[in-house]
């Protein structure tokens, strides 16, 4: 027989028993919907952390002065003296695969204005550190190389600081106290929230690097160089070149280990990648199984159907109908059975991933190859538990079919 | 159809006798169920002829139902030959027998046995499908199977619409639908009232006068009568072969009694 006549039959017949097929669809259903959303929501959450991870720049390399082991001790990070401002100048000199890079220590300290105060962190650097970052101002600009040379006791802030000691009225050119020292605010960063770490990006003010060292620390030495490669591909050569020029800067023998570590964000965006991925798989595992679930559903309706028509087989036997034609019969009725739920598992999928995106605010991302899959897989599933029914079907005696009441 | 059963009745008048359509040589059926054999035909040597109208006869385990599984290829003998138009089908493949069964057999069964909520159209083309006609030519032959049994103009009706003698009929056309050799009966009238039982025998007359061989297993002696021969079983072998003396029509009998209420 034809395969649309075939088609046609089977057809007719889920058409017959109308809420059962439902039913038996509503397993295969609910598991393709699962998948797709599942898959969307682990997608979506991959994304929204790569979004994060590229907003902190995957071009990004943070080197920081490493533990140094005196006589069997290590002591912690940052406890080193040995990476300087001039080691920033030779990586940007030597380097051909670094873009920028710019000097960064730290201190916390209290900030005052007028009768507001505000503890946070204080930052030297570089101007060009806040292109390194991408980070806009919102009001003002960045201090210049001229204040840098200077030691000019200037401050650009973050927006939490901002809100913090000035309200609605405008920082930029007002006199705030960090510590004992007066700082005039130049520029205001904007907004840039949480970062992919968690941290409040917004709270800290950021000073010139020498103003920092000569009046507030005291310290010449660095805490951390912030480095930006010309690409994310060049960041592994760029992490090379300054292991080389570092090592070379700081007389390291060969076989002792560095006295700096170098932190490199296409390695954190990565390992954020990966793990988004095993929750993904995760998911979406978990929604398989409820379309195998809704696959034994079908086979269990179907070996009722086969059942329950077994004289109709028995006649359709008699008439002329071959095993191959019963059995092609059985299997295309749960094989479409499956397909049309699978068709409606995608609206269904789709529709709540759309659903879930406008209620939770979560970026839920479709992905075709999430369809695609769970087509092939539910007419896979169709074809494996439609099999053993239509078998049965195809074997049955006429006779004891026919007989059959 | 009318025209070509016209032919096949100037063939078989004239070879009656050598032109057999069914030959059964000492054809035994033994079932072993569990560890008891069960001797269902003890040898059997049947001999029907084209235009032939056969009633089988014989008690509940007398073997009838056996030969009429093995005449229709839904089984087959453990020895002896089954001759069909000339073929020994005896030991043919399963598949070879399913494209006999379509092309060369009709069957009529006892309960009806049409697929529900199909109409009595879609009824009788099912043998048309599985013969791999077009689409047009399996319509053309259904309508004329139907209006043959004088149910053309109830093509689109559902089994449920049908009394019982109709879905019969429909039955009927269906088992006819791929011009077959040999019309095979299995207590055709067992789920009817007596008239509409004279109803579908004087079908099967009016058929059988076009050239139809049809073979008839039914228990009813009155049924049995409007047959040209009566074959008694019992035990597993032919008791008595015996062709019908006084046959009456059925469409007489028909027209003498008194109408019932049903159509």
């Amino acid at each position: 027989m034809e395969l649309l006549e075939t088609m046609k039959i089977a057809l007719r017949a889920l058409a017959r028993n109308k809420l059962r097929s439902a039913l038996t669809m509503l397993g295969i259903i609910i598991g393709v919907g699962a998948v797709i959303a599942m898959v969307g929501i682990g997608n979506g959450a991959q994304k929204e952390v790569q979004d994060r991870i590229a907003a902190m720049g995957t071009n990004l390399l943070y080197v920081s002065a490493g533990s140094v082991n005196m006589g069997g001790t290590h002591l912690g990070a940052g406890a080193t003296q040995t990476l300087v401002s001039s080691d920033v100048t030779a990586i940007l000199s030597e380097a051909p695969a670094v873009a920028n890079a710019a000097p960064v220590s730290s201190a916390s300290t209290q900030l005052v204005f007028g009768n507001q105060n505000w503890a946070t962190t204080v930052s030297g650097t570089e101007p060009q550190y806040f292109d390194i970052r991408d980070w806009a101002f919102s009001q003002g600009d960045t201090f210049s190389q001229d204040d840098v040379r200077r030691a000019a006791n200037v401050a650009v802030i973050g927006e939490t600081v901002r809100q913090n000691l000035f309200g609605n009225s405008n920082p930029v050119g007002q006199t705030i106290r960090a510590g004992n020292l007066p700082f005039t605010v130049v520029g205001v960063l904007t907004a840039k929230g949480t970062s992919g770490m968690g941290g409040d990006q917004d709270d800290g003010i950021y000073v010139p690097i020498t103003t920092l060292q000569k009046k507030i620390t005291g310290q010449d030495w660095l805490r951390n160089i912030m480095v930006s490669a010309k690409s994310q591909a060049q960041s592994y050569a760029a992490q090379d070149q300054i292991t080389a020029i570092l090592r070379d800067r700081h007389r390291i023998r060969a076989g002792t280990p560095d006295d700096f570590s170098i932190r490199n964000l296409a390695d954190i965006a990565e390992l954020a990648d990966q793990s988004a991925q095993v929750m993904t798989m995760l998911l979406a595992s978990i929604a398989g199984v409820s379309l195998i679930v809704g696959g034994i559903g079908i086979m269990n309706i179907m070996l009722v159907s086969v059942t329950e028509r077994t004289k109709e087989i028995g006649v359709r036997v008699a008439i002329g109908a071959t095993e191959q034609d019963v059995q092609r019969q059985f299997l295309l009725e749960s094989v479409v059975l499956s397909l049309l739920g699978g068709a409606v598992g995608i609206i269904v999928g789709i529709g709540s991933s759309i659903l879930i995106n406008f209620v939770l605010h979560w970026t839920v991302s479709v992905s075709m190859l999430a369809v695609g899959a769970a087509v092939i897989f539910s007419t896979a599933i169709g074809i494996a538990f439609g099999y053993y029914p239509a078998r049965k079907a195809a074997r049955l005696d006429p006779i004891e079919a026919l007989r059959f009441e | 159809m009318a025209t070509i059963l016209a032919e096949l009745e100037q063939t078989a008048t004239a070879n009656e006798k050598q032109d057999a359509v069914i030959g059964i040589q000492d054809v035994h059926r033994i079932y072993q169920l569990g560890e008891n054999r069960v001797h269902a035909l003890r040898g059997i040597n049947l001999e029907i002829g084209r235009g032939e109208f056969v009633a089988i006869m014989g008690s509940s385990g007398s073997g009838k139902s056996t030969l009429m599984n093995i005449l229709g290829c839904l089984d087959r003998p453990t020895s002896g030959n089954y001759i069909l138009d000339g073929v020994n089908v005896a030991q043919l493949p399963k598949k070879e027998l399913a494209a006999i069964r379509n092309r060369r057999l009709g069957f009529v069964f006892q309960g009806f046995n049409l697929l529900a909520r199909t109409t009595a159209l879609e009824n009788v083309e099912l043998p048309t499908l599985y013969a791999k006609l077009d689409v047009e030519e399996r319509q053309k032959r259904a309508r004329r199977a139907l209006e043959m049994v004088g149910l053309g103009e109830r093509l689109d009706h559902f089994p449920s619409q049908l009394s019982g003698g109709q879905q019969q009929r429909v039955a009927i056309a269906r088992a006819l639908v791929n011009q077959p050799s040999i019309l095979l009966a299995d207590e055709p009238t067992g789920n009817l009232d007596s008239r509409t039982s004279v109803e579908i025998m004087s079908i099967l007359q009016k058929l059988n006068d076009e050239g139809l061989t049809i073979v008839l297993v039914t228990h009813e002696p009155d049924i049995a009568q409007y047959a040209k021969r009566v074959i008694t079983f019992r035990d597993g072998r032919v008791r008595r072969d015996e062709l019908v003396a006084q046959r009456p029509s059925a469409a007489q009998v028909l027209a003498e009694m008194p109408t019932s209420e049903e159509d």
